[in-house]
């Protein structure tokens, strides 16, 4: 009686050392499946780091918000408003905005030369000429001086 | 032995039916790349953009007109030459040549016509920032109509009267207009278009500028129509069955295109083109005279005669593609238009100037990269095996499917 037992629980070890094999297998294609759509170069940030802001400025001088007109759409033409503070939350006017940006995962710039063609009082500005030629991570900065020094902000936008 | 057996077929089946989901009977596809499928499928596409630059854009009268004006030979030197010789109804609007053969050889291969209303930039060069601007320039072109301006107010005036005078006003009086004359035709027509005066040459650049924004509202109606892929994709959306819509190859090559090739970096959105201009190490064409690409476009469309800002647009000088173009940028050396991928396999040969004969010669030059012979090719090697090129290549055969005309005075065009 000893032995058969032995032998069942043996068989029994195989049976799910077997399965565990199976699962691992499946699991594996699954990962493999899903690290395809990972690009090359730049790490994506960390969700937090995505949307419009109030966003600071590198070295803390100022806080920016985008305010788009509608949805960023890929391909299209937008005007995105920005309002600009300093670190105290007072409204910065009279400030010269350099816009750039790109794809850091692909290494192009954006497809257009946006700029700042109205400035609007209380802080805010519009920059007309904003286009992202395909969906994904992007990168949208503004290069600020005004009598505070020169700082870029930085916005992770998902287009 | 009988409970491992029971577990390996179950594995087996197990595999069986992943491998089946796989392939066709069920999405295998994760969040992230389904959020991709829809924004290549044809029902995500936007709605027409407005043409602010030319008023009649969507006067059906003139999309009427312009379809004849398309198929008039008359609007050629040789009286053998329009629009629909070389943008061929039946072809896709192209003409499966290398070089575009109008009264002479062209050096670009022809363009096909579906969509081409929603590029901001158009020809290979984006040397044009609108459909009925970019209508003007073969007609005046020495190698493809290589008639003159005066001569084609002529044609409108002794055909075309009654249905032009409805849309676009009364004619000018031409009866001091030779039979032709023009600033683009040879030194005799130059010298006579330089002899009348100010206001028979605005007069006729009026009517030349008209016929083009009578061309464009026609062609602005022909649209790439759904393929097998947007079947395939509706069906995963809705969760309906999709075995019999695509191969297991041709999905392997969707993942593939919208993977690992990388292809949406350009080929993006629902007509797969970002409407951009790229270097991608395209070889010259031997005998051809050297072409920097967007490099000149891009100036040579600020100059344009006929661009938004002209007097002869209707934008009222808001022109945002021409305010923020980028221009002078090094990446634009040999960088040419992104086609769209519609219908692609249906029209052999390749690349701006038919440089490459088959699809399987533009994957094998994107699997290598050759560097660019000027300026700076932007690919990367794939380094695909054979296997995968030829499923990235039953892929874009999946994108075939008809041209449509929309609206009323146009016929629906069988490819």
């Amino acid at each position: 009686m000893n032995a058969p037992q032995t032998r069942a629980r043996a068989r029994h070890r195989r049976a799910v050392l077997l399965a565990g094999a199976m699962v691992a297998a499946l699991g594996l294609t699954a990962c493999s499946h899903a690290l395809m759509l990972v690009g090359a170069g730049a790490k994506r940030p960390a969700a937090a780091e995505f949307g419009f802001g109030p966003r600071p400025s590198a070295q803390g001088r100022y806080v920016a918000t985008l305010l788009p007109e509608r949805e960023l759409r890929p391909r299209q033409m937008h005007t995105v408003r920005v309002a600009v503070v300093d670190a105290e939350g007072h409204a910065i006017d009279g400030a010269s905005l350099a816009i750039g940006g790109g794809m850091p995962q692909h290494g192009h710039g954006l497809p257009t030369r946006p700029r700042v063609t109205r400035a609007l009082g209380d802080g805010t500005y519009e920059i007309e000429g904003v286009r992202f030629n395909m969906g994904g991570w992007w990168q949208f900065s503004l290069t600020i001086e005004a009598a505070g020094g020169a700082d870029v902000v930085t916005f992770n936008l998902d287009i | 032995m009988s409970f491992l057996r029971l577990l390996v077929a179950l594995f087996a089946a197990l595999v069986s039916a992943l491998a089946e989901t796989a392939a066709a009977s069920r999405t295998p596809w994760t969040g992230p790349e389904l959020a991709v499928l829809r924004s290549l499928w044809l029902r995500d596409l936007e709605p027409l953009p407005p043409d602010p630059g030319n008023r009649v854009a969507d006067d059906p009268r003139a999309a009427a007109l312009g379809e004849r004006l398309f198929a008039d030979t008359r609007l050629s030197a040789n009286g053998q030459v329009s629009c629909a010789e070389c943008h061929k109804a039946e072809r896709t609007f192209q003409d499966d040549r290398p070089l575009g053969q109008g009264v002479g050889l062209t050096t670009k291969r022809t363009m096909p016509l579906a969509g081409a209303a929603r590029a901001p930039f158009l020809f290979w060069d984006g040397r044009k920032d609108s459909l009925w601007a970019q209508a003007l320039g073969p007609l005046e072109s020495a190698v493809e109509h290589g008639g003159t301006r005066v001569q084609y107010a002529h044609v409108v005036a002794s055909h075309y009267r009654a249905e032009y005078e409805m849309i676009f006003g009364a004619l000018p009086d031409l009866t001091a207009a030779p039979p032709s004359a023009g600033p683009a035709g040879n030194p005799g027509e130059v010298a006579a278009w330089n002899a009348l005066p100010l206001s028979v040459r605005d007069g006729v650049t009026r009517v030349f500028s008209n016929i083009g924004k009578a061309i464009a509202a026609y062609e602005r109606r022909l649209e790439a129509g759904p393929s097998r892929f947007d079947a395939y994709v509706d069906a995963v959306v809705s969760g309906r069955p999709t075995a019999s819509l695509l191969t297991p190859d041709e999905i392997a090559g969707l993942q593939l295109f919208i993977g690992r090739a990388q292809c949406t970096q350009c080929h993006n959105g629902p007509l797969l083109t970002n409407y951009e201009f790229h270097n991608t190490g395209v070889p010259a064409r031997p005998g051809l005279p050297a072409d920097d690409g967007r490099w000149s476009g891009a100036t040579a469309v600020v100059r344009d005669e006929f661009n938004c800002r002209s007097r002869w647009s209707d934008a009222g000088g808001r022109c945002p593609e021409l305010e923020f173009l980028i221009t002078g940028d090094h990446a634009q050396e040999r960088a040419f238009k992104v086609p769209s991928l519609r219908h692609v396999a249906a029209r052999p040969p390749y690349m701006h100037a038919g440089q490459m004969a088959t699809l399987a010669q533009v994957l094998d030059h994107y699997n290598r990269a050759p560097a660019a012979p000027r300026g700076h090719s932007e690919l990367k090697p794939l380094r695909f095996k054979a296997a995968e090129l030829r499923q990235l290549e039953a892929f874009l055969r999946t994108l075939d499917g008809p041209v449509i005309a929309a609206g009323a005075s146009a016929q629906p065009t069988a490819r």
